[in-house]
């Protein structure tokens, strides 16, 4: 029988801090199974994070703009340093890649239902273009990976923007893998591999290695578009003031850098816990890079890995980047780890909030299955309202915030106006702590 | 008769000379003369068009190529052809590494030697190679056919999915999950047919078929150091 909290200390019973039960969990399931853990969502250990910014709103220095009646604009251009075409999105929110295959189709309809109701774009992922996002997406960035599942030169046209993807921020330097139990008969179709098998991807492009040779590779891209559409590099954040100087001088329009806290359908724990920096370290990273270059605001900057709430949004763009992605958040916004689904979870070995078995396909949400009776259960339409509603909040939350900052549009916000709550949020956002003037290192 | 249309990249920009060759309902004969070394010659085309690349080109010629039927009179950099769809890319000279690369589907023709990673990840095209192939050729390779009339390198189809290889020569050695397998009739009639498609006539019997033992289809303890 379980015992309460209260009973074993009564006992004086005592968990250890670094043998906790999680821990003891983990290395009998791997004495059992003679395998690593594998596993969806994104790094869970606690992490310095933008919980510990805060803004300073205006008063006697800076004044206010009215709320509900000063405009606080939201709109972002991005990739119009060289394409003919660069994205207009009305909010600086955007969805991240997911492939289809990871997701099922309903759930890739809805990211595109919810993202074109509130003007932004959405991004396809490992394994190809699918019609049900391409026709409900306004906007449509069309990922370039090492895997080239699905990748042809008709989709590519039909893209609004291209994104060449060096690494995630959940498994920076990693392949991708899709299990078997996802590689339905289509999935398996639209990435040429036998249905049913465990699916790996290379963690490297298969024809250029290095950045000079992504100069080309991003020049290649841009004639067989006619130099119409941005091209995004996204990097996981590790090296990231040097990754992305790279990218910059490679070509790219857009810079993505992903932290460690972004979300994955499968890799192996070992990988998502251990591998990469935290978000907040990365951010000041990459636009010192930009600044260095002059390109900040020119080459724009997309902030992605543990985006949750407009405060979470307003403090990447007030740190420098010019939008962020969404991919965990955005499931949640779908139904992903919905109470209702509390006995599904049960029955998995989980619980709801803490579903992360996306590899496995037997997701009761619907949303990370290639099952047709599971994502039967999962009503695009009503996905696409949902998530078009946490977008809309996700905006007014950033823009209340801007405006308190005095702020007409949301990328006026600036580092001068957050704070630090921890020494180490100090360091890592270069912003100073609470009621001092101290930036450490600086 | 078809009009011949010549470009000279000495004096053309590529932009131009890719933006002619994207014209809409495009049809006819295209020379592009002096390309040398220069990346990215007659990329995305999509169109029953002929064109003659006269030199030498750098990487990514004729790379996603639909429909066209290019002939690189010279060697090829890194990349060529590479997720080609359809149509032939024929190179009389040698190739650089990555030649073909995720190619899901035409013929590519490479006359002398191929270097590393020869149709690597390729989904479908034909490549067939007059010499030999360097490394790690044919790594993930998951559909298609890859004809090497001379030897292949280390760790050839490492990885492989349902590609077949057909090598004449020495294999330097196989890659994980490669093995040698049996040459049925149907297997010579399509060797056959390969080589007939890039010119040449050799005898099958010469050739050893290459292709996945499918052990490493699903994540294994046992296979951990193969991975």
């Amino acid at each position: 029988m379980d015992s309460s909290a209260d009973d074993r200390a009564r006992l004086g019973l005592r968990e250890s801090a670094t043998f906790d039960r999680s821990t003891i969990a983990a290395i009998h399931r791997a004495a059992e199974t003679g395998i690593y853990d594998i596993r969806g969502w994104g790094a869970k250990r606690p992490l310095p994070h933008f919980d510990d910014l805060l803004f300073l709103g205006a008063s006697m220095s800076r004044y206010p703009l009215e709320g509900y009646r000063e405009r606080c604009d939201t709109d972002v251009v991005l990739g119009d340093r060289y394409a003919k075409y660069p994205l207009h999105l009305d909010i600086p929110v955007t969805i991240a890649g997911m492939s289809f295959g990871a997701l099922s189709g309903p759930a890739k309809e809805a990211l595109g239902r919810g993202a074109s109701a509130v003007g932004t774009s959405t991004t396809t992922g490992d394994g190809g273009m699918t019609r049900e996002e391409r026709t409900q997406s306004k906007n449509l960035v069309y990922q370039y990976l090492p895997s080239r599942y699905g990748m042809n030169p008709d989709d590519l046209r039909k893209a609004d923007a291209i994104e060449v993807v060096l690494g995630q921020g959940a498994k920076p330097g990693g392949g991708g893998m899709l299990l078997g139990q996802k590689i339905s008969a289509r999935v398996a179709g639209m990435r040429t591999l036998p249905e049913g098998i465990d699916q790996r991807s290379a963690c490297r492009h298969p024809d250029w290695t290095g950045p000079d040779d992504l100069t080309i590779k991003i020049n290649e891209l841009r004639e067989i578009t006619d130099w119409e559409k941005p091209i995004y590099v996204k990097v996981g954040a590790t090296r990231t003031y040097y990754d992305v100087k790279l990218a910059v001088h490679a070509g790219a329009d857009v810079v993505v850098v992903d932290g460690m806290q972004g979300g994955t359908a499968a890799t192996q724990e070992v990988f998502i816990e251990h591998v990469g920096v935290p978000t907040l370290a990365a951010v000041p990273q990459a636009v010192q890079a930009l600044q260095e270059l002059g390109v900040h605001r020119k080459v724009q900057l997309i902030v992605s890995g543990g985006i949750r709430t407009g405060a979470d949004v307003a403090k990447a763009l007030a740190l420098g980047a010019d939008a962020v992605a969404i991919g965990t958040a955005a499931l949640i916004a779908l139904g992903d780890n919905h109470p209702r689904y509390a006995a599904d979870y049960e029955k998995l070995g989980s619980a709801a909030g803490f579903f992360d078995d996306f590899q496995d396909g037997t997701d009761p949400a619907g949303i990370s299955t290639q099952d047709p009776e599971l994502a039967s259960r999962f009503d695009p339409v009503e996905g696409g309202r949902r998530l078009a509603n946490y977008l809309r909040v996700l905006t007014m939350e950033a823009q209340t915030i801007a405006r308190a900052c005095g702020k007409s549009h949301v990328c006026h916000l600036e580092p001068e106006d957050l704070v630090a709550v921890t020494i180490e949020a100090a360091a890592m956002a270069r912003v100073p702590l609470a009621g001092t003037e101290w930036i450490p290192g600086r | 008769m078809e009009t011949l249309v010549a470009f000279d990249l000495a004096t053309t920009p590529l932009r131009e000379v890719n933006t002619a060759l994207h014209a809409p309902g495009l049809t006819g004969e295209f020379v592009i003369a002096h390309p040398d070394g220069a990346h990215n010659v007659a990329v995305g085309l999509d169109a029953p068009i002929r064109v003659q690349i006269d030199g030498h080109v750098g990487y990514y010629a004729a790379g996603m190529n639909q429909q066209a039927h290019v002939t690189i009179d010279g060697n090829a950099g890194t990349g060529v052809a590479e997720n080609m769809m359809s149509g032939t890319v024929w190179v009389k000279g040698s190739a650089s590494q990555s030649a073909g690369a995720t190619a899901h589907g035409g013929l590519l023709v490479i006359e002398g030697k191929a270097a590393a990673r020869c149709g690597i990840s390729m989904k479908g095209v034909d490549i067939v190679v007059g010499g030999d192939v360097g490394h790690m050729s044919a790594f993930m390779a998951q559909a298609g056919r890859l004809v090497v009339r001379g030897d292949a390198g280390e760790a050839l189809g490492d990885s492989i999915y349902e590609a077949r290889i057909y090598v004449r020569g020495n294999v330097a050695s196989l890659g994980a999950d490669c093995v040698a397998k049996e040459m049925r009739p149907e297997h010579h009639s399509e060797l056959e047919s390969l080589l007939a498609a890039a010119g040449f006539d050799d005898d099958t019997a010469a050739y050893t078929r290459y292709g996945s033992a499918r052990s490493l289809y699903h994540f294994h303890v046992d296979n951990a150091a193969a991975y």
